[in-house]
């Protein structure tokens, strides 16, 4: 009999385990999944196309969901101020809020993963400069750095390439802002594995320094890399919330969760709670959901707690 | 057995359990043993016998999801393995004191070895700061630290690891127990202060007439120290007798290759006694005598009925080899 | 200084004045400000000795005597602050002979202490076992490279099975015998094994002791073995050498270093030995602990506790010298105040 196959091994897992036993973090789950495939899938799912101006009519405005008096059964949440039906126009901003949170991440991720494992092996001078500017950004709260660079940005492309590029300047701004705290964990991670004794095995067999860090020390150092990357999820599409929110972020017409709730909030107190409220909803258990999930990802990772 | 003396400790049918989400795994199974006063009791054994969880449920300090699933532990006659938590904190320490074996992390760092010995007198002797700090000095000079009327003041990290371990012994001594726990006392330290703390361990005991449970994997450590010696295997005890009969005539077939496999000085062998294969994991102890799949003289009967201690000589050995029958025979030659 | 070994052949490995300070000053602005000189860690002090082709040379000593800096001085993980090494000849130890050292480098591998840090524990065994194979391109061919590595573990004593599980799926005595499979994989004349058997149970440490010594003679390895265990360095080696506070104290071949120890050190550390087969002998009690290797004695290191000190081991470290093939470095000896 051989060994288990890797799906017989994770069901069996200590983490499975924990994940099957505790209800909330499978509903969380559930819900992020279910976010998740909506999004992936509105072009399908949508009812209607709120991107596409020939379908939009301005006499279909400011119409209320389906089950009110007012409502029109085509559009089951109501419609905002320029006549998109809100269900499909959450759908697809979703789309923008996963698609910016999940690359800004992964490019933290990289970038900071990257600089702290050549940091924490290196170590000197390398080591010191890479930290300090970790450190300096990291006194600076993230937005702020999200903003100043969107700021930048802004002023030196003109208003149409602004715009054309900008899920990749989300992208850039949001991930400038997380690099940080994955090169703070990854230096520490890597500090503790370098003296440990099978990189110095590895060091007699002969191996350049790269592929030591790369191919050893890289998948020991990944599993707090997750958790952070569960979290910063969160608060990356967060980020990009508030920074369409400020308005600096993508335009009205394509517009995210963030400038959805942005612009809502013009209308909150005329009566038009609809196009606010919604949007915010789905934002909150969204975040709620991915954080619940990091919660649970930190605590079936740590050894001690099991 | 010793004497008529009553036991200063006495532990009957100990069994020490872990639940977990795929069964029950039972580390101490069914262990029976006296300690009398003023004694030095080995406990030998490889890791994973369960000899530390042995002074560990004496003391009380079984973690859940650990427990005492059966059996009672006495000392001076009186229970104390299903004591309240209040009761076995008023006897740790007064009656029953422990050494343990990292002497780094036996001791708080951030309060100074004087602060530590005279919290310790205090709790458990009615003195006041003045007696208790005369007292603590006492036990420095005992414990063999120079200088210590300047030293006691000091902080753990400004002492060596052997210093360090003295100062864990004196504060296992400073309310007079009955009974100390050593668990792997000499372990981290050097070869030339293992055989310091050794000759002082030993001396302070005889002098204050305290017993000890000295736990370890050393034999030569056991050889030196001890009065008798259990060798325990897999939670159970294999063999308990005299110092001298066990290490130098041992009866259980795992004692023997244990022997065996200890390089001697002065004894030049090509190759060690080998014995095959390594102690069962928890989940996998085999029915019957828990040695048999590696023992060399195993039957049929070892695979399926698990022997009980019986006397041979002056010890006791739990193998099915030394039937009663067998042993009248023997005696007959 | 190191001369050859007693058969004449040429040493497989000489080590001549071999020093290794660490930096471990306080850093630049402190020492600015509280006026501190730099401070150094002596670990290794200036050690010669040799081993020959197929001998197995123990370093013994208590912790802090730097044995194990010894060790990966010589396989390369630090390099030395002075002094020579010379493998098969070829001067490798200075950071001016890189060329060489990794010309050579392939013929030494290396045993870890701790079976549970020495193998990553994110690779199967089967990878753990090949990497020095791919390293050095040693085999074509990935199925050629299995078999090799099953072969390996084979004659380690484990199955080529093993090679699909993970480490954490052994057990410590299971694990060395991963660590010496990949060692053995590079095809190494040179094994340098720190302490490979003190994290294991007695009885696995003799199948480890056992195995290794049959593979040294099937395949005609050399050792340096480091170890604070005497008895296991009794069993083992061809030579033994003392080492306290970074300096080599005394070196012999076994037998004689056992039954005769010169140096005031060896005889104390044996007569340290607990007494297994309890004789009941009279032990002469030990005095003092080792001194920080940060500020050691002046003269010889062991003068605070050694019984034949005199005024000149306080001002003058001694010299080796070698007596009938015995090593020792010690002014009583030398002035013949010991016999």
């Amino acid at each position: 009999m051989g060994p288990p196959s890797v799906w017989h091994r994770i069901w069996d897992s200590d983490i499975f385990y924990s994940f099957r036993s505790s209800k909330i973090t499978m509903v969380a789950a559930f819900l992020t999944a279910l976010i998740f495939l909506l999004a992936i899938f509105a072009p399908l799912v949508a009812p209607h196309s709120p991107y596409d101006v020939a379908t939009v009519d301005l006499m279909d405005a400011e119409l209320p969901p389906a089950w009110e008096a007012e409502g029109d059964p085509r559009f089951l949440l109501g419609t905002d101020n320029l006549g998109r039906d809100l269900w499909s126009t959450i759908l697809f901003g979703t789309r923008i809020s996963l698609a910016v949170g999940f690359l800004s991440v992964i490019f933290g991720l990289v970038v900071g993963v990257s600089l702290g494992l050549v940091s924490g092996y290196v170590g000197g001078y390398v080591d010191s400069f890479i930290m300090r500017v970790a450190e300096i950004q990291l006194s600076i709260p993230g937005i702020l750095i999200a903003l100043l660079l969107a700021g930048t940005l802004r002023g030196v492309l003109s208003a149409e390439a602004y715009n054309d590029a900008i899920v990749y300047v989300l992208v850039l701004t949001i991930g400038t802002s997380i690099w940080p705290q994955f090169a703070r964990t990854v230096r520490g991670s890597t500090l503790v594995e370098r003296n440990k004794e099978y990189v110095l095995a590895a060091r007699v067999i002969g191996l350049s320094r790269f592929s030591i860090m790369w191919r050893h020390v890289l998948p020991n150092v990944m599993g707090p890399v997750l958790v952070i990357a569960t979290i910063n999820l969160a608060i990356a599409i967060l980020s990009e919330a508030t920074l369409s929110f400020l308005g600096v972020g993508v335009p009205p017409t394509e517009p995210s969760l963030g400038t959805l709730i942005n612009e809502g909030q013009n209308y909150l107190f005329s009566g038009l709670w609809w196009i606010t409220i919604f949007p915010g909803m789905v934002l909150a258990v969204l975040v709620l959901a991915v954080n619940l999930l990091g919660d649970w990802l930190r605590d079936a990772l740590n050894p001690k707690l099991r | 057995m010793q004497g008529d003396n009553q036991a200063l400790l006495s532990v009957r049918n100990l069994r020490i359990e872990f639940p977990n989400r795929r069964g029950t795994l039972v580390a101490v199974d069914d262990i029976s043993f006296d300690i009398a006063p003023g004694e030095i009791l080995g406990v030998v054994g490889e890791s994973g016998a369960g000899k530390s969880l042995t002074g560990a449920a004496i003391i009380g300090l079984i973690e859940p999801p650990g427990r005492i699933a059966q059996g009672e532990i006495f000392l001076e006659g009186q229970r104390i393995d299903h004591l309240p938590y209040e009761e076995i904190r008023k006897i740790r320490g007064r009656q029953i004191g422990a050494i343990f074996q990292d002497p780094l992390t036996s001791l708080n760092p951030l309060y100074s070895v004087s602060r530590q010995l005279i919290e310790t007198i205090q709790t458990h002797l009615p003195l006041n700061e003045r007696e208790a700090r005369a007292r603590a000095l006492e036990l420095l000079d005992e414990v063999g630290i120079p200088g210590a009327a300047e030293r006691i003041d000091h902080y753990p990290h400004q002492f060596s690891g052997g210093m360090r371990q003295r100062v864990v012994i004196a504060l296992a001594l400073c309310a007079e127990p009955r009974l100390i726990i050593a668990d792997e006392p000499t372990t981290a330290l050097d070869v030339s202060i293992q055989a310091q703390i050794i000759s002082l361990l030993k001396g302070l005991c005889k002098e204050h007439g305290t017993a000890v449970m000295l736990v370890t994997h050393d034999m030569g450590v056991i050889a030196e120290a001890a009065d008798r010696v259990a060798v325990m295997y897999s939670g159970r005890i294999a063999e308990i007798g005299p110092v001298q009969e066990v290490v130098r005539a041992a009866k259980h077939p795992y004692t023997h290759g244990l022997m065996g496999s200890i390089p001697h000085i002065g004894h030049h062998v090509d190759q060690l006694t080998q014995i095959e294969g390594s102690m069962p994991r928890l989940q996998e102890i085999p029915s019957g005598c828990p040695f048999n799949p590696r023992c060399e003289e195993a039957s049929d009967r070892c695979r399926v009925e698990r022997p009980n201690l019986q006397g041979v000589e002056q010890s006791e050995v739990a193998c099915h080899l030394f039937d009663a029958q067998r042993v009248e025979a023997r005696a007959g030659e | 200084m190191s001369d050859n070994s007693s058969d004449g052949a040429a040493p497989l490995l000489s080590v001549d004045g071999l020093v290794r300070h660490f930096d471990v000053s306080a850093p630049f602005l402190n020492r600015l400000i509280e006026r501190l000189d730099r401070s150094y860690v002596r670990a290794v002090d200036g050690i010669d000795f040799d081993i020959g082709r197929g001998e197995t040379f123990s370093l013994v000593g208590e912790s802090g005597c730097g044995k194990s800096t010894v060790a990966r001085l010589i396989v390369g993980l630090y390099q030395p602050t002075a002094g020579s090494i010379r493998y098969d000849g070829v001067e490798i130890g200075p950071v001016s002979a890189a060329a060489e050292r990794k010309r050579m480098q392939p013929h030494m591998q290396m045993i870890f202490q701790d079976p549970y840090a020495s193998l990553n524990p994110r690779w199967r065994v089967a990878d753990i076992v090949a990497e020095p194979i791919r390293v050095r391109s040693l085999i074509k061919g990935k199925a050629e490279t299995l078999n090799r590595v099953g072969e390996l573990l084979s004659q380690v004593g484990l199955s080529p099975a093993d090679g699909e599980r993970f480490p954490h799926e052994f057990s410590g005595g299971q694990r060395q015998r991963i660590s010496i499979a990949r060692a053995l994989a590079g095809e190494p004349e040179f094994l340098v094994c720190d302490e490979p058997t003190s994290a294991l149970d007695v009885s696995v440490q003799a199948q480890i002791l056992n195995l290794m010594k049959e593979l040294q003679d099937r395949l005609g390895l050399t050792y340096l073995f480091i170890s604070h265990d005497l008895a296991v360095v009794y069993h083992v080696s061809t030579k033994v050498g003392v080492m306290y506070l970074g300096r080599l104290v005394e070196w012999a071949d076994t037998k004689t270093l056992f039954e005769n120890p010169r140096h005031p050190y060896t005889r104390m550390l044996l007569d340290a030995i607990p007494d297994l087969e309890m004789s009941g002998r009279q032990r002469i009690p030990v005095a003092g602990e080792v001194p920080s290797p940060i500020n050691p004695p002046s003269g010889c290191a062991f003068h605070p506790r050694c019984p034949h000190a005199e005024e000149r081991c306080r001002s003058e470290a001694p010299q080796a010298r070698e007596y009938d093939g015995v090593h020792v470095s010690c002014h009583a000896v030398a002035d013949g105040r010991i016999s």
